[in-house]
């Protein structure tokens, strides 16, 4: 281990209570494990900070999307196969040290290791454990298998730190496979008519899932440049992902009736989405699941995919890391914690600055 | 069911008029005969009778899907749409059933009327365990009425007026009105030549759009009739068969909310249909809104009501003179007809004309549209002296022309989540004056900012949250939004004294803090001065 052995203050008081102590299970230490600061999960212990939304000395980072994996920290630790994504978005020099699942490794006698969040490639649970109490920072995390990403493993801890971004029991998945058939049937009906397949989502995670999951493709696919830079990266990482072609301002226009157009969200709305008319618009996420969402964003069709877990999922996940006290991250934060309490889990909800709209702040428009 | 949750879904999917309307024909050309009126009912906004309370089907769901109350609550939040919410909270369909036509469920359900709460909970149950997601949200929208779905009247018209090979004049007009899918079928509606059998319809309102521009560019200023613009609740009376109906613009049959106006029975020609502006009236000039607002939520109208805000009809314009539509008269004939009835009818408490403004060029307009408040007018309608009375929302001939808003700075202190289109977001603010060193709320406000602009602020919103009383948040008084609205009144339901009327954002002052806000003092001397 490279990581240097700092005894840091910590950067302020925990805004958290105490764990209570509940004796069904293990009497939780005094001193927690992880602790909730103004700028991140905090392991005191261990001076290291997990997904970090402020700069700091040594960061474990759980997955490479913007709202987790922020620039300015001097040291970076995450999974393997993050490493190619966040060179690319925190700097190709960025101090970044990679481990497997499942490898423990000791920060200041402090045990760490790795296990698949399943939410996009090279997503990480971040087990950390302390004389026999563990507890596992899970970032995000989703329980359906996509095919692309490593999927979903239980990790028996005390204390689970979980998201909820889809808290509520509105939002329950279809299978996957369902919502790949729509996908399919909605480009065949606009190949049909001749028009442009706009298909949007995150760069990062949906865009990986839907190239590998439509695959043999029916018709010809162009990216647009976010899409394609990432698709790129990660076939130069060595993952096995087609080549899809980019769309320039060069790329003739008559390629496009019938062909599937793979782009982020942030180009609703803009002029380079004209190019394509005729066209429809279909957009990926969970959020699709209401139908109120879709019309607000005025797109032609919405696809129930997400890479979080569903209501259902979350449940699920709790059940089975066997945790006896939950905190609740970033999403229907309260409703969920009071839905954990109320099934005699003891929840307790806690702010941070993870899952801000992706669409927004990170996405840009690139055109080479 | 299937076919008509389809057509539901294929709406949903498409912002295209023109795919709209081919997805309605193509419908309303193959749907089963039976079916093709409760789609017109439920497309054109007649609830059929409700007969199941909201509050039981809630209660069922809850019960089926296994959550508490406030979970439920909160899901209706984020949704912004009940029979939506049963759906998504509902399990998987579990059981199998033969498919029904949309008519068949309605008659079953018109069986259930007289079934006790018990038979009617398992019907329910029974129901939805055998539907799926989407076909539970329609089968809802059939419970509790209200069904709304992105397709506007107009739309449907078109597609109806097309395939009966007609036009949307005449569809619109026999589709307005108080028919009953229980017993009218679509034939007779749409198809029957004689749709004058049923004398209470009104015509489709001719409504105008705010004039671009200056008037300056309507040509020459005596093509053009000016009038007042009325504050009041545009209707249209008719008189025909000896009976009389009064209809609100949103096709509401509001007749008994207006006893005062019976007597017309008795003076107007048989075969009138008259447009104008209900508005309560003073001595000399029109009440505030306010008034007239008193009357219209109240289910009986006491003795007291009728003394303290009492109303009459401003007319402007006549549809129909002697059993004959004339709306394709030119303006000022129907004008001129419109005055011999009035001055013939002769009840001026209860029954007036809308004066004509004289002016000489559109400078002289200008001048008086500036003082348009101190006649408690909104502004101007300026009506082209040969406009034909058209259907729906037109430009051309008639425009509107209001006064400026009034405005003030005002703080956002409060926030809550909208509903549809806007579930997912904080949408809803309502905005506060200081007065001495404390922020009073007056005024909610929807609408007036960009979807780009509303992210932000919701953006704001959930890193700024103070306290939460159920659905609603307590911000950081930080954000500063200039408030427009259109009427002021004093008010002693409102914390701050102050009511006002059709508060909108007019833009966010990102360049003032919220000590440059206004105060309840400069509120208090708006009110006076249009009071």
């Amino acid at each position: 281990m490279k990581i240097r052995l700092i005894s840091k203050p910590l950067v302020t008081k925990s805004t958290i209570s105490k764990p209570n102590i509940v004796p069904r299970v293990v009497e939780l230490m005094s001193k927690p494990v992880l602790k909730f600061t103004p700028s991140s999960i905090y392991c005191p212990a261990a001076g290291i900070h997990i997904d970090p939304w402020r700069p700091v000395d040594r960061a474990i980072i759980t997955h490479a999307h913007s709202d987790h994996a922020r620039p300015g920290c001097r040291h970076y630790l995450a999974h393997k196969d993050s490493e190619s994504i966040l060179r690319l978005r925190l700097g190709e020099d960025i101090s970044l040290q990679t481990v497997e699942y499942g490898k423990k490794f000791q920060i200041n006698g402090i045990s760490f290791s790795l296990h698949p969040a399943g939410h996009i490639v090279g997503s990480a649970q971040v087990r950390v454990e302390d004389k026999g109490e563990v507890w596992v920072a899970s970032g995000d995390y989703k329980l359906q298998d996509d095919g692309f990403s490593k999927p979903f493993e239980p990790v028996k801890c005390d204390v689970f730190i979980s998201e909820s971004t889809f808290g509520l029991p509105i939002y329950k998945w279809p299978e996957q496979e369902i919502v790949m058939n729509d996908i399919r049937e909605w480009w065949l009906q606009n190949r049909i008519q001749n028009k442009a397949s706009i298909l949007m989502g995150y760069s990062l995670g949906k865009m990986q899932r839907l190239i590998n999951n439509l695959q043999p493709f029916d018709g010809p696919v162009y990216a647009h440049g976010a899409t394609f830079n990432l698709n790129e990266r990660l076939r130069a990482a060595g993952f096995n992902l087609p080549f899809i072609p980019l769309i320039t301002r060069d790329t003739d226009k008559k390629l496009f009736r019938g062909a599937l157009i793979l782009a982020p969200g942030s180009v609703l709305n803009t002029s380079w989405i004209k190019k394509f008319e005729p066209y429809s618009t279909g957009y990926c996420s969970g959020w699709m699941a209401v139908r109120g969402a879709k019309n607000r964003k005025a797109i032609d069709r919405g696809f129930v995919l997400s890479d979080h877990a569903d209501w259902n999922d979350l449940d699920t996940a709790i059940a089975e890391c066997g945790a006896q006290k939950i905190y609740v991250t970033h999403g229907y934060t309260h409703t969920y914690a009071r839905w954990l309490n109320e099934k005699g889990i003891e929840a307790a909800e806690v702010k941070t600055m993870y899952g801000q709209n992706e669409d927004i702040t990170e996405e840009e428009i690139i055109e080479p | 069911m299937k076919r008509f949750t389809e057509l539901f879904l294929q709406l949903d999917r498409t912002n295209k008029t023109n795919e709209k309307v081919g997805l309605l024909k193509g419908y309303f050309l193959s749907a089963p005969e039976e079916d093709k009126i409760w789609a017109l009912a439920l497309f054109t906004g007649r609830r059929p009778p409700r007969k199941i309370k909201s509050s039981q089907v809630q209660e069922w769901a809850l019960e089926l899907a296994g959550i508490p109350h406030w979970l439920f609550r909160e899901s209706y939040g984020s949704v912004g749409d009940l029979a939506e919410t049963v759906s998504l909270i509902l399990p998987p369909p579990s059981e199998t059933g033969e498919e029904k036509s949309l008519a068949q469920w309605f008659n079953t359900l018109a069986g259930l009327k007289d079934a006790d709460d018990l038979e009617k909970k398992s019907f329910i149950l029974n129901a939805w365990k055998q539907l799926s997601s989407f076909e539970i949200f329609v089968f809802n929208k059939l419970l509790m009425g209200s069904f709304r779905i992105g397709v506007s009247q107009t739309l449907v018209t078109r597609a109806i007026a097309d395939i009966a090979a007609s036009t949307p004049a005449i569809i619109s007009h026999r589709l307005m009105g108080g028919w009953d899918p229980a017993v009218v079928s679509y034939k007779e509606l749409i198809h029957s030549e004689n749709a004058g059998d049923e004398f209470s319809k009104p015509y489709p309102f001719y409504l105008s759009y705010a004039i671009q521009g200056t008037v300056d560019e309507l040509g020459k200023a005596d093509g053009w009739f000016a009038e007042w613009k009325w504050d009041g609740i545009r209707s249209q009376i008719i008189f025909r068969n000896n009976d009389i109906y009064i209809w609100s613009r949103g096709e509401e049959l509001i007749t008994d909310k207006f006893p005062e106006l019976l007597v017309l029975k008795d003076h107007l020609p048989e075969g009138t249909a008259l447009d104008g502006e209900l508005i309560c009236f003073g001595e000399t000039k029109p009440l505030s809104f306010n008034v007239l607002q008193t009357r219209i939520g109240r289910k009986n109208l006491t003795k007291k009501i009728l003394e303290d805000a009492p109303a009459a009809f401003i007319s402007y314009d006549i549809m129909e003179y002697q059993g004959r539509d004339i709306r394709n008269e030119e303006q000022q004939k129907r004008r001129t007809i419109l005055e011999n009835i009035v001055s013939a009818v002769n009840i001026p408490a209860v029954f007036k004309l809308s004066p004509l403004i004289s002016f000489r060029d559109w400078n002289e307009l200008k001048a008086l549209h500036l003082r348009a408040r101190e006649f408690a007018a909104e502004g101007f309608m300026l009506k082209h002296k040969q406009a034909q009375y058209l259907s729906g929302r037109k430009k051309g001939n008639w425009w509107k022309w209001k006064t400026d808003p009034l405005s003030i700075d005002a703080v956002l202190v409060y926030a809550q989540k909208g509903s549809g289109r806007r579930a997912e977001l904080y949408t809803d603010y309502t905005f506060a004056v200081w007065d001495g060193d404390k922020l009073v709320p007056f005024a909610k406000a929807y609408s007036g900012l960009t979807d780009k602009e509303i992210g932000k602020v919701d953006y704001f919103i959930k890193r700024n949250t103070l306290e939460k009383f159920g659905p609603v948040r307590t911000v950081k008084p930080e954000l500063v939004f200039e408030i427009g609205f259109e009427g002021i009144n004093a008010s002693s339901r409102h914390k701050s004294g102050i009511a006002v009327r059709f508060p909108r954002i007019l833009r966010w002052r990102t360049d003032k803090g919220i000590k440059e806000a206004d105060t309840l003092e400069n509120l208090r001397a708006l009110l006076n001065q249009f009071e």
